[in-house]
């Protein structure tokens, strides 16, 4: 048998060589520029014992029943302009059977400051919701049960003061901390390497990663502490294999971190969750999510000991990739997106964010919006792909691929424990060098017209129609900084700034900083007074801008 | 990396206003421009109008290059306009690159802001671009 295969593969190479061959000078690697064969065979396929859902290592996915238990969540992220506003969508969306909410915030809610800071002019409301202070976190969950959903906020560098916002506005409902659900993204370290949404040094930003992760281990034993995020790597320019990489290394800082810390690993790393990029490379993007969770499960397990299965298990979310979209012809935007999203399904993911067409130009549109979600729905209802677990297991290419990702991962792995760790990394700017470079080679590759985007570099229209996008009204930003002032006048003054001296103070110590900023939160201190008390501690980090 | 030369030699400052951090693409374009001969200073994330404007004179550069992706075009753009005016800088020619609707380009060219280069813009477009723009300007 084994001569007969060897035999026609050799024949069939022979015809290859022989054929005639397209000859437009595009590449064929990955997009990342993984080389890929013309055909891969059961010689390709690794040795190694059969591989199971539900069982270590987990290429296969982590659950044994795959999308049989349980479709992924279909969790769109949203929020615009002010509370009031974005709390009307919110629910919309509820009133519609979406269990899950996800927050965007605007950048000055992002950045720790408040809307009226004179650095806030022309952003207010503009990329999310804003929030200053409690009082606008009331307003977002007004009349939304807390005990009954799971929401996930995106945002890092004050992730402490807004999981602190959440907690009090429960506490107002009469909903106990434990029994809230849901996901602060809360990764400082992707924002050092690529996002840049940085404020306190390295250092002190861990202290508080660590200090949530702690904090809620106990207090909010349901909440997934962090979001570790490939996908801002990636959309800052990165390789498939190092957004891979680079995300499960700032996994392993993290966890470092937390036994640093004298935890446990079995007590806080099931609350660990991923959150990947879906790009436009479909079987590398399949590959590149199964050897996440075979690598992360042989981590956990083998170098850190972790005894619970629970442990070993790498959940993630994902969402569709926003720098694959195109401002040129718009609406190819929505098939993009579907074969990105469509990877992340044979990927395994947990949940899912299907962009929006128009959202290369501003924030989605309603009608945008839902033909996103529609997106998913159609792939979990009408294509028949969630019927089967892992589909593309043991197809030759998806499985060399695989190993291939995990191979370049753990060369990455090495670099980065030569450099010293993830954290000297950064201050070396060595990431931020890695991604600029692949950043500037793909592009590169655009203008010579080795790689084509349609409607960009080939297949170009003039004179397209404009399409209908969202706005901000500009009068926003002064009703939310009036708004803000308010707050400041009608609190009780001597409280609040007890609270936020007792933060200072606390901050210059070692305790847990989070039960002293839930009560600053309580005394309506707002997001940018809070954080400016720990800068006046921890200061703040400029970068070493690497072009 | 070019150098400075007495006469025609242009000089780029390329910054990063506003909040946001998404520095892919003017990283990019700092390196083509930088690669097509010109004397490119990246200033980083986060620069106030003020901050960038100062940069620029202490630099001497005629060019001002800006990125921006958070929506605050609109505010910060011409901000660096008008403070040019106020340090009587107008000579300074300003452009700006991010995600801007073609509405705001229009809006944004009567404010004074000389060029918009929206997303998926091939980098030689820049380039030819500065070159009619500054056609005395040796580039290597």
């Amino acid at each position: 048998m084994k001569v007969r295969s060897r035999d026609s593969k050799q024949a069939w190479q022979e015809d290859f060589e022989s054929s005639p061959r397209r000859d437009d000078g595009i590449e064929t690697s990955t997009i990342s520029g993984v080389p890929v064969n013309p055909l891969y065979t059961s010689e390709d396929l690794p040795r190694r014992p059969e591989e199971m859902p539900g069982q270590f290592p987990y290429t296969r996915g982590i659950h044994p029943s795959g999308y049989r238990g349980r479709l992924w969540t279909m969790r769109q992220f949203s929020g615009f302009a002010t509370a009031e506003e974005t709390n009307r969508r919110y629910k919309y969306l509820l009133g519609n059977g979406q269990t899950g909410l996800s927050v965007a915030f605007d950048m000055p809610t992002l950045m720790g400051q408040d809307s009226d800071a004179p650095t806030s002019r022309g952003e207010v409301g503009h990329c999310g919701v804003a929030v200053d202070s409690l009082a606008d976190m009331e307003t977002l969950f007004d009349g939304i049960p807390l005990g009954d959903i799971t929401t996930s906020m995106t945002i890092n560098s004050p992730a402490a003061i807004l999981l602190c916002m959440y907690i009090a506005v429960a506490e107002k409902q009469g909903v106990p901390a434990d029994r809230l659900g849901g996901t602060l993204q809360n990764d400082i370290l992707k924002e050092f390497i690529a996002q840049k949404e940085f404020i306190f040094p390295p250092a002190p930003s861990m202290r508080l990663v660590v200090d949530s992760i702690e904090y809620c281990a106990k207090e909010v034993p349901k909440w997934n502490t962090i979001s570790i995020s490939g996908y801002h790597i990636r959309e800052a320019g990165s390789t498939a294999a190092q957004e891979l990489a680079f995300t499960l290394a700032d996994g392993m800082a993290y966890v470092d971190a937390c036994l640093e810390r004298g935890m446990h690993i079995d007590d806080f790393a099931s609350r660990l969750s991923f959150f990947f990029d879906a790009h436009i490379d479909f079987f590398e993007e399949i590959a590149k999510f199964r050897a996440a969770r075979r690598i992360w499960a042989r981590w956990m397990r083998e170098r850190y000991g972790a005894q619970k299965e629970r442990s070993w298990k790498l959940r993630f979310h994902t969402q569709t990739a926003g720098v694959s979209l195109t401002a040129q012809q718009p609406e190819l935007n929505i098939a993009r997106t579907a074969v990105e999203a469509l990877a992340a399904v044979l990927g395994g993911t947990q949940s899912l964010h299907t962009n929006a067409m128009d959202e290369v130009l501003a924030l989605p549109t309603d009608k945008a919006a839902r033909l996103a979600l529609r997106t998913q729905q159609l792939l979990a209802y009408e294509t028949g792909v969630a019927n089967t677990i892992d589909p593309l297991g043991g197809s030759y290419f998806v499985e060399a691929l695989t190993d291939e990702m995990e191979r370049q991962a753990e060369a990455y792995f090495k670099r980065i424990d030569d450099l010293g760790g993830v954290i000297p990394a950064i201050e070396t700017g060595f990431f931020q060098k890695e991604i600029a470079d692949a950043a500037f080679r793909y592009q590169q590759e655009l203008e010579q017209k080795k790689r084509l985007m349609v409607g960009v570099n080939e297949f170009m229209v003039d004179d397209e129609p404009p399409i209908e996008i969202l706005r901000i009204d500009p009068k926003l930003e002064r009703e939310q900084s009036e708004r803000v002032r308010e707050v400041r006048r009608k609190r009780d003054q001597a409280k609040c700034s007890n609270a936020l001296a007792r933060l200072r103070k606390a901050a210059a110590g070692t305790d847990n900083l989070m039960p002293y900023i839930l009560d600053a939160v309580r005394e309506y201190a707002t997001e940018g007074e809070i954080m400016q008390s720990m800068i006046d501690v921890f200061g703040t980090y400029t970068e070493k801008a690497v072009v | 990396m070019a150098r400075r030369t007495a006469v025609g030699h242009v000089r780029i400052i390329v910054a990063k206003v506003g909040l946001d951090g998404h520095d892919r693409g003017v990283k990019v374009v700092a390196r083509a421009l930088r690669d097509a001969g010109y004397e490119v200073i990246y200033t980083g994330l986060r620069q106030t109008p003020e901050m960038v404007v100062d940069a620029a004179l202490q630099e001497d550069a005629q060019v001002i290059g800006l990125s921006i992706h958070s929506g605050a075009h609109m505010t910060l753009f011409p901000a660096v306009v008008e403070e040019l005016k106020r340090r009587e800088a107008t000579d300074i020619v300003v452009f700006g690159g991010g995600i801007i609707p073609d509405d705001d380009i229009q809006a944004l060219k009567k404010q004074g802001v000389e060029e918009i280069f929206t997303p998926g813009t091939p980098l030689q477009d820049i380039v030819e671009w500065l070159r009619r723009r500054f056609p005395e300007g040796s580039t290597k």
